[in-house]
């Protein structure tokens, strides 16, 4: 039996998690809601990460938009992507969820804007 | 003198909110003043995760945040002015502001909001000694630079100070191709929330060094270097413990301070622990008519609090302007018989917000926002009505960097008529 602390970063609360691995099952305590078990199971199985950044805006309002992987991607995976975004170029106008990269760094998951730029 | 019923001062998280709140409470005659180009303060630059899970139930970046609330003040067609700069506000609520449109004006509001905000503690407020090369920036001021205005701030960069800013900028630069080498943190523990430091410092193999400060600032032009020593129980640097570390970039990330210049020229006075206003359980400040929210008031951890903060001082602005109409109409009775019970910060609690409790238009239950002074490990947070007790609440862990709250009741607090002060302390048992 195996035990694994944690704390939980699915919101800003940070609740300390227990994670207890017997053979097969795992079982978790400390959590306040269910995304916290979910979390913690991940974390020991598959960790994850959303990926925030920001890319190159031509002619906007300013130099930047954000950008955020659409849902969470491979912890493992989280410089392939920012190698994507740091070579990526978008051109004004952007809005808000527009996708600036699709399937990003074969994670199938897209990177959308996180906010809207306009015309310089 | 133009009029305005609310007067808003800031247009970031805080000010949003309470103008929502305040329109949807009945006042139409609302107006923001906002001294950036854009509606959203600081959310702007925090381009991280994390934002919303209390308010919207998901997981936004600060941008996303921010325009849930500017959407709303647009459909509700509220009036804001921006790049507008307050220069004055007055104990009888005459403010005044400059823009290029309306050079300067001065207008009487029915109720102000302050909603200014915070800034960072520079490093003129630190003892570091040596040149004032450049590359050293506020965690803060580094975060503009990179979100907004895309510069890379440095290659190498040493963190002082581990507040959320500094945690997040680390992992920010990391991301960029930058080498962040440490984190130093003066006090025994991180000033900032834990998630951050397992999301931004240990997912990257960046080391926290606590009990740790910087002691030299080596290179004249650029930053070349620091020296970081281990400090004693006195924050004293231990002779023998220095170690250069070759860097670049400097970043500041030690501590916010409530923005309250204005504040003051309006007579209010200020809490010496939260360095706001002092404010009832209303967030009216000591001038009538006056009121503060989020991080002008204490700063915050979390928005969301900051949200639901300004969402109450939007609704107690609105029935005080709402009240003060009906009273001139019907020049009913004043509110006489009101009482006014401090609230005390004791044992292990810093500072309470509100600072003091008005029985009379007491709701029936106001949450009471508050920071402990160090660690401390399986305390109850306990509520005395003088020397009564009233509730206490066991904590595995309390921390200065994540604030707290106890909630009082209307329904408790009649049950002990003459309470004459309510306390909020930490107990070992």
């Amino acid at each position: 039996m195996e035990v694994k602390e944690l704390i939980c970063i699915n919101c800003p609360m940070g609740c300390p998690l227990t994670v207890t691995i017997d053979g097969e099952s795992l079982s978790v305590t400390g959590n306040t809601c269910p995304r916290g078990e979910d979390y913690a199971k991940k974390e020991v199985l598959s960790p994850t990460r959303i990926v925030t950044s920001s890319v190159r805006v031509s002619g906007g309002s300013i130099a930047r938009v954000s950008v955020k992987t659409k849902t969470d991607i491979p912890k493992g995976k989280i410089f392939d992507v920012m190698k994507e975004i740091r070579a990526a170029h978008v051109d004004a106008p952007v809005q808000m969820g527009d996708v600036v990269i699709a399937d990003c760094a074969g994670t199938g998951v897209d990177v959308i804007a996180t906010k809207s730029v306009g015309h310089a | 003198m133009q009029y305005h019923d609310i007067v808003i001062v800031g247009g970031g998280p805080a000010g949003l909110s309470a103008a929502v709140a305040a329109r949807k409470a009945g006042i139409s005659d609302i107006l923001i003043l906002e001294r950036d180009n854009v509606l959203g303060g600081i959310l702007n630059q925090c381009i991280h995760n994390g934002f919303g899970l209390h308010t919207f139930k998901e997981e936004l970046t600060g941008p996303e945040y921010a325009a849930r609330y500017i959407a709303q003040v647009e459909e509700e067609k509220i009036p804001y002015r921006l790049n507008t700069i307050v220069a004055d506000i007055t104990h009888d609520r005459r403010v005044t502001y400059i823009n290029r449109e309306e050079g300067l004006v001065t207008i009487q509001a029915g109720a102000v909001i302050l909603a200014m905000g915070c800034r960072e503690r520079p490093r003129g407020a630190l003892n570091t000694p040596g040149y004032r090369p450049a590359g050293i920036y506020s965690a803060g001021t580094a975060q503009r630079l990179m979100n907004i205005e895309g510069y890379l701030v440095g290659k190498e960069a040493v963190i002082l100070g581990s507040g959320d800013i500094g945690l997040i900028m680390a992992r920010r630069m990391t991301l960029e191709g930058a080498k962040v080498k440490v984190v130093a943190e003066i006090m025994p523990y991180s000033g900032g929330l834990k998630r951050n430091i397992v999301q931004c410092l240990d997912d990257y193999g960046i080391p926290l060094k606590l009990s740790h400060t910087v002691v030299d600032i080596h290179g004249k032009d650029r930053l070349t270097g620091v020296t970081i020593a281990e400090v004693d129980e006195n924050k004293d640097p231990i002779p023998g413990t220095e170690e250069y570390y070759s860097c670049d970039t400097l970043l500041l990330s030690v501590g916010l301070i409530p923005e309250n210049e204005l504040s003051k020229g309006a007579g209010i006075s200020l809490n010496r622990v939260t360095s706001g206003p002092n404010v009832n359980d209303r967030l009216e400040t000591e001038a009538e008519g006056i009121y503060a929210c989020g991080n002008v008031l204490h700063v915050h951890d979390l928005v969301d609090f900051v949200s639901q903060e300004a969402a109450l001082a939007g609704e107690n602005a609105a029935e005080y302007v709402k009240r003060k109409t009906a009273r001139m109409e019907e020049k009913s009775a004043a509110e006489d018989g009101a009482r006014k019970i401090p609230l005390i910060a004791a044992d292990g609690v810093r500072y309470t917000v509100p600072q003091f409790l008005e029985t009379d238009g007491m709701r029936d239950s106001v949450t009471v926002r508050f920071r402990v002074a160090d660690v401390y490990k399986d305390r109850y947070i306990s509520v005395y009505y003088d020397d009564q007790l009233i509730s206490r609440k066991k904590k595995k862990v309390l921390a200065p960097g994540e604030m707290e709250q106890v909630v009082l009741t209307k329904k408790s607090l009649a049950e002990y008529p003459r309470t004459e002060r309510i306390t909020i302390r930490t107990e070992v048992e």
